[in-house]
């Protein structure tokens, strides 16, 4: 062997022994600990659990101390710094989370910057003032039972966001201090992207930190409002910046998206929010009689009549293929003729009415043919019904008049032979 | 003058129906000449089948002849439209079910007969089996029936997979695996089944050659044997029911036209199953999504599916499921050669061991099958 690769060799051992030794260090903090009360007890009944201690951190590697030693006074030697205060938590977190060097050896892939982030924050602004309470690392990840974000039961994982960020925000007494509504997690409950979120379970769906960053939380001001909404909907976003809206709003200061749709309280877009409708939003800006308000009004009837008609002859199709009836063209028709009804209704965003008016016309088209097809469904459904009461009518006749004849035959077999 | 008249109408009445007769003899002259078939139509008019108490159940072999006709013709009519082949086995059963005119009610026939003709044999074996109609000299005719069983499970297995649908596709997977869990030769026939490692298009041709090539061969020889025997050797009297209590019916017509008329009464029945529950076409196959769960194969081999789901890991150091496919095998056996260990039965006695084991089998059978619907996520 050449001395090069021994040199490998022992150089492989060395690392083998030193990861035996790792996997070997005492940890004499939760040996007492867990013999202690229920406060000085829980931190260590915790540990284990956190992502920390997995990755082998020692209660020491926060707390200062030697964790190797029985002896107390040893234990806790000069470097032993107890429970950190909430003002050194923030720097205490990034002396290993802002190390790129170190932060390699765990997570590649996580980034360093979130001190850096945090400092941006309203949080970290408040706090860097000198402000206490504004949030701080352990307030969103918990302190001894901190879990990475994917895991469900971690508090930053997606569908435990809005309660950890209610834990703050929606407390009355501490938002009124700095002036903020509390209403925001209970607005977000009742929204479209909860219902994805909660019902659909949906993890793509937008909580609050998708909206106003994560470590960096700070609300989007009233021109990013729609950069905000671009990035899951970049369709509306795009269609809308063309239109004409685009510069009045931004001439008279209105967020974009946000001033039809409103925020955390996103309801699910309906026709009846287009001109005449029920939840007419238009009205906020434009005359009844208006020219605009002219033009918009039939699309929404017409889109109204589509959706109508869409829903019926889906239920149709349901109906008639529960009876039998193939029906699978007539579906893949009809799901054509949603593309475009969808399409005209998203160009509502681009104000393009010529665009809009040859969608719905194609989609109205689409949906003649489907209702034809429909029509000729029932009509099978009702020609098979009809044939079948005639040819079982006809069967049971026939087998009665069988057993008949049968029964003839035989009484005069009988009579001929007595 | 209008008497003579009358007399020449009847007279050319007459002349009419003796040369009709003349020439219905001179066409039977003709064909008994060149076929010779009088001994035969002599059999057929001398024929006879017993009446008696259990007589209804004799039955129930003719509605398996007949449903076995209609699986032929509706077959056949199948084929000008299905096509073996992954990419379009499914949407042409989807063209034969929305676009064919009447290609719903033929295959909805099709499917619906299949499935009560299996339920048809089954009662037609147990009621053979419990009535003791195997014993002498009717061994034959009992083995016989006992291969078609065997060869329409087979049909029903290899006709579930041509639609490729999404449950036939993985019940197809799972009854296979079964078949490779046979001891030693298992793996070999569960690849040459397939014909290949997994389910595939090579399966798909595969069972569409067994299904209307093989599997129809061999029934024309069994269920040929089966029909000449009963022919041959009548239909059997039950033990204990003694000839003076029962009535020998005329085969010809009497027989034969109560059986049509059973006939004409299923083919009603099917025409209202095919309306009201037309067999659904599914979802098309796709061999990388996950099993479905709940799956589970055809409902007459859904006792042995659950006996195997059931049966415990391991058994006395055996493998549980290998042991009982060990012991399915061996019962079926034991099943199919009654006539010669029932001694008791051959001498014309009644016996009731063997009763007592085709109502266990019957029982097992019976709440076995109703289990795997009941509790579908054993």
């Amino acid at each position: 062997m050449k001395k090069q690769n021994w040199l490998l060799f022992a150089f492989g051992l060395f690392i083998v022994w030193g990861l035996g030794l790792a996997a070997d260090k005492k940890n004499t903090c939760l040996e007492c600990h867990l013999q202690l009360e229920d406060k000085l007890a829980l931190p260590a009944r915790s540990f284990p659990q956190d992502i920390h201690a997995n990755y082998g951190l020692l209660c020491s590697d926060c707390h200062g101390g030697n964790a190797e030693k029985e002896d107390i006074e040893e234990a806790k030697d000069k470097t032993f710094r107890g429970t950190p205060s909430r003002q050194n938590i923030p720097k205490l977190c990034a002396s290993c989370h802002s190390n790129a060097t170190y932060m390699r050896n765990f997570n590649p892939r996580l980034r360093v910057d979130q001190l850096e982030l945090y400092l941006t924050s309203k949080h970290g602004q408040a706090f860097e003032k000198g402000d206490l309470k504004p949030a701080i690392c352990t307030d969103c990840h918990g302190v001894h039972g901190i879990q990475a974000a994917n895991m469900p039961q971690s508090k930053t994982f997606a569908w435990n966001i809005a309660q950890t960020c209610g834990r703050c925000h929606s407390d009355t007494s501490l938002m009124k201090s700095y002036n903020l509504p509390a209403n925001q997690e209970e607005d977000y409950r009742t929204s479209v992207h909860a219902q994805a979120l909660y019902e659909k379970k949906d993890l793509s769906a937008p909580t609050c930190n998708d909206c106003h960053g994560n470590h960096g939380a700070s609300p989007p001001e009233v021109t990013s409002v729609a950069n905000v909404c671009r990035q899951c909907h970049p369709s509306p976003s795009q269609l809308f910046v063309r239109s004409a809206h685009k510069a009045v709003f931004d001439e008279a200061g209105i967020s974009e998206c946000e001033a039809c749709h409103g925020h955390h309280r996103i309801v699910k877009p309906t026709d009846e929010m287009l001109p005449g409708g029920k939840l007419d939003t238009c009205v906020q800006c434009h005359e009844a009689n208006s020219k605009a308000f002219q033009q918009g009004a039939p699309l929404r009837q017409e889109l109204q009549r589509l959706a109508t008609e869409l829903e019926s002859l889906d239920s149709r199709l349901d109906a008639v293929a529960k009876k039998g009836v193939e029906v699978s063209e007539a579906r893949f028709q009809l799901q054509e003729a949603r593309t475009p009804f969808f399409e005209a209704r998203n160009l509502v965003h681009g104000l393009s009415f010529s665009e809009m008016e040859s969608r719905l016309k194609d989609s109205s088209d689409r949906l003649s043919r489907v209702r034809a097809m429909a029509e000729a469904a029932e009509k099978e459904s009702q020609f098979r019904k009809t044939g079948l009461i005639i040819a079982t009518a006809f069967l049971f006749l026939l087998a009665l008049g069988i057993l008949l004849k049968a029964r003839q035959l035989r009484q005069r077999r009988l009579k001929t032979y007595l | 003058m209008a008497a003579s008249e009358n007399k020449i109408i009847k007279k050319g009445g007459q002349d009419k129906a003796k040369s009709k007769t003349e020439t219905w003899a001179k066409l039977r002259s003709y064909f008994e000449l060149r076929f010779q078939w009088q001994p035969i139509v002599d059999f057929a008019k001398k024929k006879t089948v017993p009446e008696h108490p259990y007589s209804f159940w004799t039955y129930f072999g003719g509605i398996c002849l007949f449903l076995f006709i209609i699986q032929v013709i509706t077959g056949l009519l199948l084929l000008l439209y299905y096509v073996p082949a992954v990419d379009k086995a499914h949407e042409s059963i989807v063209a034969i079910m929305g676009q064919v005119r009447f290609g719903w009610l033929i295959r909805s026939v099709h499917s619906w007969s299949a499935n009560i003709l299996i339920g048809a044999i089954f009662i037609h074996m147990f009621s053979t089996f419990l009535l003791k109609a195997y014993r002498p000299p009717r061994e034959i005719t009992w083995i016989s029936g006992f291969f078609l069983l065997l060869i329409f499970l087979a049909f029903g297995f290899s006709g579930y997979l041509l639609p490729w649908n999404e449950l036939s596709f993985f019940a197809t997977r799972v009854g296979t695996d079964i078949i490779g869990q046979i001891p030693i030769i298992g793996q070999s026939l569960k690849f040459f089944v397939l014909g290949g490692p997994e389910v595939s298009g090579s399966t798909l041709s595969r069972f569409y050659w067994f299904h209307i090539a093989i599997l129809p061969l061999l029934t024309l020889f069994f269920l040929g044997v089966h029909l000449y025997l009963i022919q041959v050797q009548g239909i059997s009297r039950p033990i204990g029911i003694k000839p003076e209590r029962t009535e020998e019916v005329p085969f010809f017509p009497d027989f034969i036209l109560r059986d049509a008329a059973i006939w004409f009464t299923v083919l009603a029945i099917i025409g209202v199953l095919c309306v009201f529950f037309p067999w659904e076409v599914g979802e098309k196959a796709d061999p990388f999504a996950p099993t479905p769960i709940g799956i589970r194969p055809e409902w007459y081999f859904t006792f042995m599916f659950t006996t195997l789901k059931l049966v415990p890991a391991h058994i006395l150091s055996l493998e549980g499921e290998k042991l009982a496919l060990l012991v399915f095998a061996l019962g079926g056996l034991l099943w199919m050669l009654v006539p010669f260990w029932d001694k008791r039965a051959q001498r014309d006695e009644k016996n009731p061991l063997t009763t007592a084991v085709g109502v266990v089998v019957l029982v097992y059978i019976f709440s076995l099958t109703l289990i795997t619907y009941l509790f579908p996520r054993l």
